[in-house]
């Protein structure tokens, strides 16, 4: 077969010089596709990251820019570890952590556990539940505080509705007592769906041969559900129990809209905390190291979170 | 039908029904309430006890767009008569229109930052989440992890550095950074879930591409792209909803130019106390379409939201 000018000189042409021709090498591509978003997150993350360290142990104020930087050490970190306000902060984000958890997991799985019956119409229900879910928190929370309005309030006359109690007798977000609870039942209502869509692929993971088999073996029904549906659900419950988790630990802008951290500082939640101290009182050094501080914890939680995570699903 | 042991009896699912369908009735409430306030005028949306029906009014929508200032009836009867129907509505409440409220302006900074950066984030996402699902990148899974985990920062942790960073660059309240910040949260995002997507489709096709003599580039172009549309428009919509609905770095890194409308929503105020109807009615042209898009996306919620750990 006779070879055309042009094939000839391609199989002429060194490898190196014609790979160049081609196209670039793979390695090259990935680096090219890889770099930029590589590029992006350090600009971006990084590197404010590293800085909030080096501000973290000086006494920088960013509205005195002129005055000198002192260097003080761990002095900012001995402040944060053993100021009360700050133990206080870490309690009512601990509330508002336990009981969003406790709360969506429970109401969550009941969830997914009733919708996976599969009732007619249970995909309307569902797609209709997963709606809060998506909004914006602060435009959301904003408007709860419509709704928690004592006298006018949609929720104060539900409960009035159910308890028989006059609707202008309480303030959810105005009470001490109350306001814990109010940031706690705002986000169980908008993230619960969360919860539940996790569970309910976790249900749906479940093989029926297993049930087949348990019910040769007359597993009674409570049997089968603590023996098979529990563990077989627990590493779709932990991962979602993960996110909540490291969600809401940098709880912000719906709790912000909320109640703003008050009365008095009962729903102070550490980034609410974190933002006074930065953007209102300007203590810059202060508050890079309780950034500090927070990211170490959430990173090292969700850590040790996932190892065991890892350890269940490996079961 | 089949028989099958795990499928409940008629009863439980009647049960069952019942309960999820109280439930959603009850979670749907307060958007509907969001929704309807938009329509009442003011007193009858601090009415007591709450109006259920109501006579719908465009009003909260008018005072939405406009900033009104009152006058005397004397001075109202002097005016010449109203031109256009909104006119109309706020002269019934006593007062004439300024001028154009900020809403426009801050709703338009919210589409200008969530398209630009949703649209930065796919092309920088598609092409990293190619290269990671496709060829061995040394150390990949700790580039992958490290990725994920600049999403497990506090917002405002970063904020401070990022607060200085943009002013020494001249980025504070400005559409660019904002575009680029939003671009960084949500990369992690398109990242994790673009691979995903793309180590669902057989490598077998870019592999007939690439012996009919295509170069990588253009396989990744002409075989991978289309494959993956659906995946990256999910991708996409997700993007596009986080950084719709972000907050925090919004209310710390704007103040004018560069707004976007949920630091802004919360900041309307009528004449003399809080207009509700208009916080509602400016709360549901920003949330209806992020409603529309969860329809949409039904089937690749669980997806989006757990960064594509949980397919199915």
């Amino acid at each position: 077969m006779a070879q055309s000018p042009i094939t000839r000189a391609a199989q002429a042409t060194p490898e190196p010089l014609a790979r160049r021709i081609r196209g670039l090498s793979d390695r090259a591509i990935a680096w090219i596709f890889i770099a930029p978003s590589i590029f992006l997150l350090l600009a971006v993350n990084i590197f404010p990251l590293i800085w909030t360290i080096r501000l973290s142990f000086t006494d920088y104020r960013v509205n005195r820019p002129n005055r000198d930087i002192e260097w003080v050490g761990l002095q900012n970190y001995r402040r944060i570890l053993t100021d009360s306000d700050i133990w206080q902060t870490m309690q009512a984000t601990a509330h508002f952590l336990i009981w969003t958890i406790v709360l969506q997991v429970l109401i969550g799985f009941a969830l997914a556990w009733l919708i996976n019956s599969k009732f007619r119409s249970s995909n309307f229900w569902t797609t209709i539940i997963v709606l809060p879910m998506m909004l914006s928190p602060a435009v959301v929370g904003n408007f709860w505080t419509f709704l928690y309005q004592p006298q006018i309030g949609l929720f104060n006359h539900a409960i009035a509705f159910v308890t028989g109690a006059d609707p202008a007798s309480f303030s959810m977000i105005g009470d001490v007592a109350l306001a814990p609870w109010a940031i706690v039942i705002a986000d169980t209502w908008m993230w619960t769906p969360f919860v539940m869509l996790i569970c309910l692929a976790g249900l749906r993971s479940i093989p029926e041969s297993i049930y087949e088999a348990a019910e040769c073996d007359r597993a009674s029904k409570w049997r089968q559900f603590w023996t098979l549906t529990v563990p077989m659900v627990l590493p779709f419950l932990m991962l979602a129990v993960l996110f909540r988790g490291i969600e809401n630990f940098k709880m912000f802008d719906l709790v912000v809209q909320l109640t703003g951290g008050g009365p008095g500082n009962t729903t102070e939640l550490t980034s609410i905390n974190l933002k006074r101290e930065a953007f209102e009182k300007w203590r810059t050094g202060y508050a890079s190291a309780y950034a500090v501080i927070l990211f170490v914890t959430v990173f090292g939680l969700a850590s040790i979170y996932v190892k065991a995570l890892n350890r269940v699903k490996d079961r | 039908m089949s028989y099958s042991v795990s499928d409940p009896s008629r009863r439980t699912k009647w049960i069952a029904g019942i309960a999820v369908t109280l439930y959603a009735v009850i979670t749907i409430l307060p958007l509907l309430w969001i929704i309807a306030t938009g329509f009442k005028s003011p007193a009858d949306s601090i009415a007591y006890p709450p109006k259920i029906f109501f006579e719908p009014t465009l009003e909260g929508y008018v005072n939405l767009f406009t900033t009104r200032t009152r006058v005397n009836p004397e001075e109202m009867a002097a005016l010449p008569e109203a031109q256009t129907w909104y006119e109309q509505i706020v002269r019934d409440q006593g007062q004439i229109i300024a001028g154009p409220s900020r809403y426009g302006e801050r709703f338009l900074n919210s589409v200008i930052i969530g398209f630009g950066s949703t649209f930065l984030c796919m092309i920088l996402g598609t092409a990293a989440a190619y290269a990671f699902s496709r060829f061995r990148v040394p150390l990949k899974e700790d580039l992958l992890f490290f990725i994920l985990s600049t999403r497990m920062m506090p917002p405002i942790a970063v904020a401070i550095p990022i607060f200085l960073m943009f002013r020494n660059l001249g980025l504070n309240d400005t559409h660019l950074g904002m575009i680029l910040l939003y671009t960084a949260v949500n990369l992690s995002l398109s990242v994790w879930l673009l691979k995903g997507f793309i180590d669902e489709i057989p490598i077998e096709y870019e592999e007939a591409a690439l012996i009919d003599g295509y170069t990588r580039f253009q396989a990744f172009i002409k075989v991978v792209l289309p494959q993956a549309a659906t995946g990256i428009a999910s991708t996409a919509i997700f993007c596009l909803i986080f950084a719709w609905n972000e907050y925090a770095f919004a209310v710390l890194l704007t103040s004018g130019t560069a707004q976007t409308a949920p630091p802004f929503i919360p900041t309307i105020i009528g004449v003399g106390g809080k207009d509700w109807p208009a916080v509602a009615a400016g709360a549901s042209i920003f949330l209806i379409p992020v409603m529309v898009f969860t329809i949409l996306l039904r089937k690749h919620l669980l997806r989006g939201i757990t960064f594509g750990a949980v397919r199915k």
